[in-house]
């Protein structure tokens, strides 16, 4: 039995220590935004925070992780689903089919933690993620758009 | 007026869509839009199907019933724009659902195609979809002039709100829709005027994205069922090969495993708890394969097959204008090329994947498909029931790119283990390993191209001779014309919705087939992806050996074809052709119809010492005749440059001993945000016919930038994809 801190509460996992987290999230604990797509580590589509940084969550075995540690999703990004990033999204319509981009928001949002207002470069940087639609020219105006309404958000 | 009422009740096609053969509900579970779980409570009041199309709530909330699929292309608010201009309902109270080809097939086919391809969503339905909701507007009207006891020529509407004129009386849709529902539809109904749309040709916000920003958008491999077990698969490599052996007593043993167990002829599941553990133990079983008759194919002993067919005696003629061979002996200059195109995967971002649940009488199916209709069909070969007795309920797409509709494999296999395990659901997902090497891959071909030119440096003939491989042979050989894949010629044909954007004097096109045993299949763009690339690099290497300017060049042959002459124009007055770039930029320019649309684009790009390739901008042009959504038409001509130079710069399958090279991300790569050029998106729609939107623009991204290459550099690329390339100056 293994306890982790996801989304700010403490679950309990009974479920082998070498399972990866994005096959704890999505089948122990029914956090399906979370997504499988490469499972080795590239695409992105499995991003989450580990204290605030963006990790590949398909290549992370449970045996690795402490309860210590605070684990967010999209499913906990935002309370209300009002994050910058999400408000962003919605005003650019960003999304295609849509399933790379709970993995693309949640990298975005590790970048704004870390550099509010990130440059072009630091978005090609950052946001590695394999978006197949080709949404990427949106992801980037929307990162931008998120700086303007934190922006706004604040004064 | 009354009807006698034929339709099956909103209320029957509730109780059909939301019980399951096991005989217990799963209501909540299932992927519908939450006006049905709502609906399904609300027994008194329930919302009233006033035709197949609309479905009216009693709080006036519209639901827009969708055929065709959503797979990230935007066609589910395009068609839901097209239904709400003609029914004069409040956009912002628009929702929609998919019907299921279950009920499509009970009810005639009242909905028509399900397919989802070809760039056909909006330009295959427009018509019917409109006629369908100007029918039930037309009925609603009637039922509030009925209730109030006044002509209907005296009534109005707008927004969900009808207007008795001369005494200002109002009533809602919600208020007249059971009422409604009992008229006898219109014999007939007059479509609007273009000039008169008010939610056609907007740029509306999407239907589908607040789901899709905080996990809650369910896709195929998201679902839960009550009891479900999941399931991994492993197919023989080898195309062609089948399952030898498993041996299952070690798996059996592993945490969560319930079963294994051999899959049609080729392939071998493990069904457990969860699909982590299922995907655990498959990796642990040991497995032997008969190869087959494939064991020894490999990428070259393809290109020899391909190699042989550029020069056969013969081959299929697609477009035929003058005597081209004639004409070449004539010119005073010749040109030749040969280009060769690779395999490459869809690699949707969802792998494959479906649920199944089967009992002896009853067989329901949930995946993202392309083809609702084609998915139940599967459904039923593979439950051996008849389709009456098995349903189909369709999720939205993780991506489709053509990979989801012609096959569906993934649900033959899903049915074939449920099969085994009655009565419980199982859903099946395939690795991405699996993904990338069981697809069905974009066909290989080859193509010579041979151009004269005369003395003043004008075009006299062009001989292209396409070898290679032919989807329809392989698909849907139905389709074929005595024996020949006219698919082949999409963006050469003489005329249509695929017609030649230039007029040649003396033209052969050409298509020697051969089909390599490896499983080709519709691919975003299909055809045009490779023809533009021919046509389009050749037409440069044309204009460089006139010693002309590849613009003028290309104007003097398209005198005949105005509207993509146009789309060519705007591009090239947008990027500043003939005026500098900036400093170590280069341009390039490419022009297609496909799917009825036509396209241009302008790349700009630089080359630096050490061959590094930056694509800084594309300019592209789209003239689909109407716009339905401008702002999505932009979304899906920056995505489809996505996928087309994703596909340029690193899409390549290879083949080794009968199986696919690739595996996952790190040897099939696709392009990032990264290296992802700034798009300046023209959209202008010159009315009178419906192009496709999806896939035109896809074809002429690779060309542009390859002739924006050579100007940098010199070299003329005509192997792909360029990664394999030195773009060091020539």
């Amino acid at each position: 039995m293994a306890k982790l801190n996801i989304n700010g509460k403490s679950v309990d996992v009974d479920v082998d220590a070498s399972t990866p987290l994005l096959w704890v999230l999505r089948e122990q604990l029914g956090l399906t935004g979370t997504k499988y797509s490469c499972g080795i580590g590239i695409c992105g589509s499995c991003t989450v925070h580990i204290d605030g940084k963006a990790v590949r969550s398909c290549i992370i075995p449970l045996s690795s992780l402490s309860a210590k540690q605070q684990i967010t999703t999209i499913e906990g990004l935002s309370t209300d689903g009002r994050h910058p990033l999400q408000q962003a999204w919605q005003e650019l319509d960003v999304p295609q089919c849509g399933y790379c981009q709970p993995g693309m928001i949640m990298s975005a949002a590790a970048l704004l933690k870390d550099k509010p207002n990130p440059s072009d470069a630091d978005i090609d940087a950052s946001v590695t993620n394999i978006c197949r639609c080709g949404t990427y020219n949106r992801v980037r105006r929307g990162i931008h758009l998120a700086v303007d309404i934190s922006k706004r958000g604040r004064s | 007026m009354k009807k006698e009422r034929v339709n099956i009740s909103r209320r029957e096609f509730l109780i059909n869509t939301t019980t399951v053969g096991a005989g217990f509900t799963l209501g909540l579970y299932l992927p519908l839009s939450s006006s049905v779980a709502r609906a399904a409570e609300q027994t008194t009041s329930a919302p009233t199907e006033v035709n197949a199309w609309v479905v009216i709530e009693p709080d006036d909330t519209v639901i827009i019933r969708i055929a065709r699929s959503e797979m990230g292309q935007g066609t589910l608010t395009g068609l839901a724009q097209l239904v709400a201009e003609e029914l004069e309902c409040d956009w912002s109270r628009v929702k929609t659902e998919y019907p299921t080809p279950g009920q499509s097939l009970a009810r005639d086919r009242i909905w028509g195609s399900f397919a989802t391809g070809g760039s056909q969503g909006i330009r295959g339905s427009h018509q019917y979809v409109r006629k369908g909701a100007a029918v039930a507007r037309e009925m609603l009207i009637e039922a509030a002039a009925e209730s109030w006891g006044v002509p209907k020529g005296e009534c109005s509407v707008s927004a969900s709100v009808i207007t008795h004129k001369p005494t200002g009386r109002t009533t809602t849709y919600g208020k007249v829709a059971a009422a409604a529902a009992e008229m006898i539809p219109p014999f007939e109904v007059e479509l609007k005027d273009p000039k008169d749309w008010k939610i056609i040709g907007k740029p509306v916000k999407r239907l589908d994205t607040v789901d899709k920003l905080n996990g809650k958008q369910v896709f195929g491999t998201d679902l839960q069922l009550p009891g479900m077990l999941n399931a991994a698969i492993k197919a023989c490599p080898v195309f062609g090969g089948k399952l030898a052996t498993f041996d299952a007593a070690k798996a059996r043993k592993m945490p969560g495993v319930r079963a294994v167990v051999s899959v049609e002829d080729n392939a071998v599941a493990v069904v457990a708890d969860t699909w982590w553990q299922a995907k655990t133990a498959l990796d642990a079983l040991p497995v032997t394969w008969n190869k087959g008759p494939n064991a020894k194919l490999s990428s070259a002993s393809i290109a020899k097959m391909l190699d042989e067919g550029l020069t056969a005696k013969k081959a299929f003629v697609g477009n035929k204008a003058g005597e081209a061979k004639k004409a070449l002996k004539g010119a005073v200059k010749m040109v030749e090329a040969t280009y060769a195109y690779p395999y490459q995967n869809h690699a949707t971002m969802e792998p494959m994947n479906a649920t199944a649940l089967w009992s002896k009488d009853r067989c329901e199916v949930w995946c993202p498909t392309q083809n609702g209709e084609a998915a139940l069909d599967a459904t039923a070969k593979a439950a051996g029931l008849p389709a009456s007795k098995c349903e189909v309920y369709k999720i939205h797409l993780g991506g489709g790119f053509g990979r989801r509709g012609a096959f569906h494999d993934f649900v033959t296999q899903a049915v074939a283990i449920a099969k085994q395990m009655p009565g419980t659901p199982i859903k099946l997902l395939w690795t991405r390993e699996e993904d990338m090497q069981h697809g069905h891959y974009h066909p290989i071909t080859k193509a010579r191209m041979v151009g004269g030119l005369d003395d003043k440096g004008d075009l006299v003939g062009l001989h292209m001779r396409i070898s290679g491989q032919s989807i329809l042979a392989a698909v849907n050989p139905k389709w074929m014309q005595n024996g020949v894949d006219m698919f082949t010629f999409q963006g050469l044909l003489p005329d249509g919705d695929h017609a030649i954007s230039y007029t040649v004097p003396n033209l052969l096109v050409e298509h020697a087939m051969r089909n390599p045993p490896v499983p080709p299949g519709f691919w975003r763009g299909v055809n045009i992806n490779q023809n533009a690339v021919y046509m389009e690099s050749f037409m440069d290497e044309l204009a460089h050996a006139a010693g002309k300017d590849p613009l003028e060049f290309r104007r003097k042959l398209m005198t005949k074809h105005p509207k993509s002459l146009a789309v060519l124009n705007a591009v090239a007055e947008k990027a500043g052709w003939g005026k500098p770039a900036a400093k170590g930029v280069h341009r390039g320019l490419a022009v297609c119809k496909a799917f009825a649309s036509h396209v241009a684009a302008c790349a700009e790009v630089s080359v630096d010492d050490s061959g590094t390739l930056k694509i800084h901008r594309i300019v592209a042009a789209t003239d689909p005749g109407h716009a339905v959504n401008p702002q999505q038409i932009e979304a899906q001509v920056e995505g489809s440059f996505v996928f087309g130079l994703s596909a340029l710069l690193y899409g390549e399958c290879t083949i080794k001993g009968g199986s696919v090279e690739q595996q996952n991300f790190h040897n099939y790569p696709s392009m990032l945000i990264s290296e992802m050029p700034k798009v300046d998106v023209i959209v202008m729609p010159s009315g009178g016919f419906w192009g496709g939107i999806g896939e035109p623009t896809i074809a002429v991204a690779a060309p542009a930038v390859l002739n924006a290459i050579f100007a940098a550099t010199g070299k003329r690329i005509r192997e792909f994809p360029l990664k394999n390339a030195d773009l060091r100056s020539a």
